[in-house]
């Protein structure tokens, strides 16, 4: 059969990464997937290099919007690596309720988008409803309800107020009743069983070979989780489980992030009741000449940053790798096979920070436009309707 | 296998190979390699002794070009760097993406922004930087000077 590209990408104004996804597909079937990033690349690891080590923190933080928190973590574990020192109690504790809230609101944020995709409006005003609440929390404890400047090199750079913890736990108690009815919604939902159960399935072997990580990799088998393997902050401290299941499609990476929510629930819990008293800044003066290395679990997997001092107060060298980084090319073996209506939750599944799968053009050799910006999250849509038509609920 | 254990393995199997090896705290090692052992070092680690491999950082330290390879041991919490040291005026090594399919898109990158030359991968086009790029500008050069004068950058303090 005559084989067509179809370009998706590179740009949405919604997305905050946009990639160029070329499908190869026959008919239906997508045979071949190409990936194409960079169109955001800022020169961070360059612009990091001519600002000094307090201010780089400003900077990484800005690298995403929603994992604002993984970023300046691991730069400043990094740091303290170099040290090898480690942080008072209390600020290890105040590191980690920021960086388990920010798991929380980005894992809620994904299974909403997931929603929109698969024709489940529903779940996605439900989802994103629920991250009001938690970003309500954040702005409390942090002032901000994203970016929260919360890190520094040596400790955090504010605390948490005694008066603010009743009222956290409150909401996040008061959250749980929802998600219990969201995670039952989904995950008893025959049609949404027939969209995603065996769809996408990332092997296990694949994803040791690829190092997957994070959720992606976890939902395909491999126990792999930073905070379990190298505990930083509080995380051997406090009790919670690592979610794993093994048939690696798009429903078992649902089920990780759902179960992901309430284990971040539980550790930030945790956290807020038995916060000790004590410092939160170490006060560190100045950075020795040295390497360092930070890594941490971010939402989507592990953040890795090198850090290079030559003794001055600024870095010779700052390497960041994100986890979407070594997630993205598992698609080579993911896509490949999958119907184009299924492709879009398939490039969805690994949370990419959504790569711009609305501006999808399809055309024939005179140039005429086939199929256009929204078409292939109708396909996707569409299909949804035609099983719960099957199915005999409407 | 502990951590003495796997340490005192590569010790013996790469001894020839070995240039310096500095066991830096209970969580990091960086073992300094000759670059033409990087395959087999590398292929070691991630097969036999089942390690993830995190990524590499390449890093001009104006003399030489090293590149450093990052792998994880999960189970006993260690990170191995490997570090091999290239020629400045023309960084060349042996690929590690036919046997290793995770440091494609690294290896990628390095060659763009550090311009070191992957000798047997498969794919060495661009990641990240756009086409109008001119070749042979390699922004992460310690001497990278800006060449296009219509951009209007911030220059950082």
């Amino acid at each position: 059969m005559k084989e067509t590209i179809i370009p998706i990408g590179p740009y949405h104004p919604l997305q905050e990464e946009p990639e160029f996804f070329t499908l190869t597909v026959e008919g239906e079937r997508v045979v071949n997937i190409d990936v194409r990033v960079g169109y955001n690349h800022r020169g961070i690891e360059k612009l990091s290099e001519m600002k000094t080590f307090d201010q780089s923190t400003f900077v990484i933080e800005r690298i995403c919007g929603i994992c604002s928190t993984s970023h300046p973590f691991a730069y400043t574990r990094a740091l303290e690596d170099i040290i090898s020192m480690e942080v008072p109690r209390r600020a290890r504790y105040i590191r980690t309720i920021i960086a388990e809230g920010e798991r929380i609101h980005s894992h809620l944020l994904w299974l909403g988008l997931a929603g929109h995709f698969l024709g489940y409006k529903t779940v996605y005003m439900w989802a994103w409803k629920l991250r009001e609440e938690i970003l309500d929390v954040m702005e409390m404890l942090s002032g901000n309800r994203n970016n929260y400047a919360m890190f520094k090199p040596g400790g955090v750079r504010r605390d948490i107020k005694a008066a603010d913890l009743p009222v956290a736990l409150g909401k996040l108690d008061s959250i749980i009743p929802t998600l219990e009815m969201l995670r039952k919604a989904v995950l008893d939902d025959p049609v949404l069983h027939a969209r995603t159960q065996g769809i996408g399935v990332l092997s296990k072997q694949d994803a040791i070979d690829f190092s997957a990580l994070g959720p992606t990799a976890r939902a395909s088998g491999v126990a792999r989780d930073v905070r379990k393997d190298c505990p930083y902050g509080v995380y051997d401290e406090v009790e919670w489980d690592m979610i794993v299941t093994a048939n690696g499609d798009v429903f078992d990476k649902l089920v990780v992030r759902i179960g992901e929510v309430f284990e971040s629930v539980r550790i930030m819990k945790a956290c807020l009741l038995n916060l000790p008293r004590g410092e939160i800044d170490a006060g560190i003066a100045d950075i020795p000449p040295g390497e360092g290395i930070g890594h941490i679990e971010a939402p989507r997997g592990e953040t890795f940053h090198y850090v290079r001092s030559d003794g001055t107060n600024r870095p010779v060298r700052h390497k960041v790798r994100a986890p979407t980084f070594m997630n993205l090319p598992t698609f080579k073996t993911t896509v490949k096979g999958a119907t184009l209506s299924d492709a879009t939750i398939i490039l969805a599944a690994i949370d990419p920070c959504y790569c711009c799968t609305e501006r999808m053009a399809v055309r024939d050799p005179e140039g005429r436009t086939l199929g256009d910006g929204y078409d292939l999250i109708r396909l996707s849509q569409e299909k949804t309707a035609r099983i719960k038509r099957k199915m005999g609920n409407k | 296998m502990t951590r003495e254990e796997i340490l005192a393995g590569i010790r013996t199997r790469f001894g020839e190979d070995i240039i310096d090896f500095f066991d830096k705290s209970p969580k990091r090692v960086y073992i300094e390699i000759r670059p033409e052992a990087i395959v087999r070092v590398g292929t070691y680690i991630f097969s036999d002794l089942g390690a993830r491999f995190n990524t590499a950082s390449g890093v001009d330290s104006r003399t030489t070009i090293e590149i450093l390879y990052h792998f994880t041991l999960e189970d006993i919490n260690l990170l191995i760097s490997i570090r091999v040291k290239l020629d400045r005026s023309q960084p060349e090594i042996d690929s590690l993406t036919p046997c290793l399919e995770a440091a494609n898109w690294v290896e990628r990158e390095m060659h763009e922004l550090l311009g070191i030359d992957f000798r047997g991968h498969p794919d060495l086009r661009r990641l990240l930087l756009p086409d109008q790029w001119p070749e042979g500008v390699y922004p992460l050069r310690q001497d990278y000077q800006e060449w296009d004068e219509e951009a209007v950058r911030d220059r950082g303090v």
